[in-house]
């Protein structure tokens, strides 16, 4: 017996003694300390050449650049197949160290604060870095060189100058521009033309007209409309808000940008909340809340679903799943009201994908000189061809057909003519901002349709942010 | 070769140690540090004194995570104890008795196999399995399984059911550990102890509540301890498992997860750091707490 109790007054105090020191105590916090540190080592020296109309970045023709790319939906294939070798057509002696990761912050943060990032990066994915907060931290280069620099082959013009109205202003925080947002992206609701022309349904343009086709579709036993809830609610906050831009102009979305008191709880938010959560209660399966966007978007592909609002990165992200009967086309969001201040037509469109070069790398020039060779119009061209995107230089694909959802995107584009607006950006400023609109829009479109509560909780939540000091604010005009 | 020794412990010792002070120490020590810092995790960082901690103190989310890890921490560990304890019993002397000898029930040792099995499967493996066991809709197995007059069940969507589907994943996946454990501790209990109570005419109920409980309880409490620590962890299964972030409307939001949202995804290190702290003091007291009033000082 006495051999027992001895043995079991050991483990007690192994196990105490092991919790003091925290060997067992709250797992994964230590993870997040590691990576903090040194942070002033911008002091390594950057290799430079001499400006000339040749060179206007005035890069080192010999120093090698480091790029990282995020390999996600749109491959890794233009960088290696097409911008490297037109980089290196230019500039034979510089080496280009390519590598491609998932895991952008995992690998790229604890680089950045080392002191040696790569020259290019392209922060994107799930597991993308904050960009804010990577401006803020000065560990971005500023572009102002690059987009005045001349393009690389569209003569007489620079680089700025060749981009689609708005692309440069979207990397611009604090009033320099820090990031070239390299993909164009059309947002709208996202349909199979086929089973929209067997069934003659026609494409509405006021709310009565698309509530009338949502009513006709669940009678055809169709769900009419559909998003994931569990990981992509944002697919549908962009929904409402371009409803809200629709009645009352993009002002609206600005005011909600720059956290005015008061943008949320606006009229056209209430009213495009409105719609939306009765189309949420009436037309969409509750299950969707807990599924995610690639089971949705496989059940859009079924014919389970009729209508999916997302981005034009939504075909050539269905690519394999997508069946012979199945066409991609997309429509404006219908307009709300009669008195709504942008036409039918105005659509959301946006430039996205956010590819930088490190202020504090060896060779920041070369990361800006890669990003030239990128916004050429060549390397935009084949950029499209591979991934079925467009990009930020415009015209770059024009005339070329290249599949039927990124036509029906294209034309979208040029009927809506003037009448195309960025969108919001508090969700790449505001991270918590971000998540709240997303569990707001849940709460919308599966908890019973308050419009009210909707716009009174983003309010409170927007407010919130802007009264906490710690987080970096960007204006926005 | 009496001086000798000391060299050849200290050999043995000093890699790992000094693995522990770099990875763990080191890494707490920082994390301290940080929690009195408005670090963003990106650059340089200033002092800001007790400010994480005071709106700690008035962020609505934090007390909601709290709230869900000490549901977990109380239902938890009673639930799996209660039924690895059991199991345990039957795998050992629940069987019938032969030769005047207690056994386990009939194929006791395929059944300890298997109950270990979950035990080998990754956390994040088991939660993306689980997560089609609870599928929303018609593809998830339960709801598969139900008869097709019902209407889909939500499972993880629906927020009074989500924390629950979370934590019978957790006891799943533990419970075969502590089967083991649990087995382990009885084998080292005499059977003449059993035969002594069996020939006085005792039940098997009697048994279990008079000798293996008794007995066993220096393993208990040590069970007890792992299982609090588990229930203050929960972040693979959350991340994994959990709609739109420790959702719907929070409902499954716990303070690990919370940590990893502010300082991965927020840029709030230092806020995040804060978290971090209050979870280290929370589960040491707790495995304080739990070594104190479950002490038995040696009844024999």
């Amino acid at each position: 017996m006495s051999e027992m109790t001895n043995s079991s007054l050991d483990r007690r105090t192994l196990l105490r003694r092991a919790a003091a020191v925290g060997l067992v105590a709250a797992p994964g916090v230590s993870l997040l300390s590691a990576c903090a540190g040194s942070d002033d080592s911008g002091d390594t020296k950057q290799a430079t050449g001499t400006k000339s109309a040749d060179n206007p970045l005035g890069i080192d023709p010999k120093a090698g650049v480091e790029i990282v790319i995020f390999d996600g939906g749109l491959g890794t294939k233009y960088a290696t197949d097409v911008d490297t070798p037109l980089f290196n057509k230019k500039w034979p002696d510089a080496k280009i160290t390519y590598s491609a990761t998932q895991q952008v912050s995992t690998t790229i943060k604890p680089r950045l604060n080392a002191g040696s990032p790569p020259d290019m990066i392209n922060n994107s994915g799930s597991d993308i870095m904050d960009f804010g907060a990577i401006v803020k931290a000065g560990q971005a280069a500023d572009l102002t060189d690059l987009f005045a620099a001349p393009s690389l082959d569209v003569a007489g013009k620079t680089v700025a100058e060749t981009l689609v109205p708005g692309a440069v202003q979207q990397g611009t925080y604090g009033g320099k521009p820090y990031a070239v947002n390299y993909n164009f992206t059309v947002f709208g609701l996202w349909y199979n033309k086929k089973l929209f022309e067997k069934n003659n349904w026609t494409v509405p343009t006021t709310w009565a007209d698309f509530t009338a086709l949502l009513d006709k579709i669940k009678a055809a036993g169709i769900t009419p409309f559909g998003y994931a809830g569990a990981n992509a609610p944002y697919y549908m906050v962009r929904a409402i808000m371009t409803s809200a831009a629709k009645i009352g102009t993009e002002q609206v979305l600005k005011d909600i940008d720059n956290l005015k008191p008061g943008a949320w709880t606006n009229d056209a938010v209430l009213q495009a909340a409105k719609a939306w959560g009765e189309v949420g209660t009436k037309y969409v399966d509750k299950s969707f809340l807990g599924l995610k966007h690639t089971e949705v978007q496989l059940q859009h592909n079924q014919d389970k679903v009729a209508f999916y609002p997302c981005g034009s990165w939504l075909e050539n992200e269905q690519a394999a799943s997508t069946p012979a009967g199945f066409e991609y086309a997309m429509m404006p969001v219908p307009s709300v009201t009669a008195a709504d201040k942008l036409p039918a037509t105005a659509i959301n469109a946006a430039a996205g994908e956010i590819y930088f070069a490190a202020a504090k790398g060896k060779n920041p020039q070369g990361g800006k000189e890669y990003l030239r060779t990128m916004l050429s119009k060549e390397a935009a061209l084949e950029f499209t061809k591979l991934t079925k995107s467009l990009t930020v230089v415009a015209g770059a694909a024009d005339g070329v057909t290249i599949s039927p959802g990124l036509t029906s995107a294209n034309d979208a584009l040029s009927k809506a003519g003037p009448d195309v607006f960025v969108g919001y950006l508090f969700d790449t400023w505001y991270k918590k901002l971000d998540d709240a609109s997303r569990e707001a829009a849940n709460q919308l479109m599966f908890k019973g349709g308050d419009a009210q509560k909707f716009c009174d909780t983003m309010e409170a939540a927007s407010q919130a942010v802007a009264k906490d000091s710690s987080i970096a604010k960007f204006p926005r005009s | 070769m009496r001086h000798g020794k000391y060299p050849f412990i200290i050999g043995f010792l000093v890699v790992p140690l000094a693995l522990y002070l770099v990875f763990v120490v080191g890494a707490y020590l920082q994390m301290f540090q940080l929690s009195f810092t408005d670090w963003s995790g990106f650059g340089g960082f200033h002092y800001v004194g007790f400010d994480n901690f005071v709106k700690l103190m008035e962020d609505p989310v934090f007390w909601i995570a709290l709230r869900h890890n000490l549901y977990i921490l109380i239902a938890m560990p009673i639930v799996t104890i209660a039924i690895a304890l059991f199991f345990a019993f039957l795998l050992n002397v629940g069987g019938k008795s032969r030769g005047g000898t207690t056994q386990g029930v009939r194929g006791s040792k395929a059944y300890r196999i298997i109950f270990f099995f979950p035990q080998l499967l990754a956390l994040a493996i088991v939660a993306v399995i689980f997560g089609r066991v609870f599928g929303p809709d018609r593809s998830g197995m339960l709801n598969g399984l139900f008869p097709d007059s019902w209407s889909p069940w939500l499972f993880l969507a629906d927020e009074r059911w989500a924390l629950l589907c979370i934590a019978v994943v957790l006891i799943w996946q533990q419970i075969g550990f502590y089967v083991v454990l649990f087995s382990a501790g009885m084998g080292s209990i005499g059977q003449e102890i059993y035969e002594a109570a069996a020939l006085d005419g005792a039940t098997k109920v009697t048994l279990f509540f008079r000798i293996t409980l008794p007995l066993l309880w220096d393993t208990l409490q040590v069970a007890w301890v792992y299982l609090g620590i588990a229930a203050f962890d929960l972040f693979a299964l959350v991340n994994i498992m959990s709609v739109n972030k420790g959702g719907p409307n929070n409902a499954t939001q716990v303070l690990s997860y919370q940590i990893y949202l502010n300082a991965f995804q927020n840029s709030q290190a230092g806020y995040a750091s804060a978290i971090g702290v209050v979870l280290f003091f929370l589960t040491l007291t707790f495995a304080a707490l739990t070594l104190r009033v479950t002490r038995r000082d040696a009844v024999a």
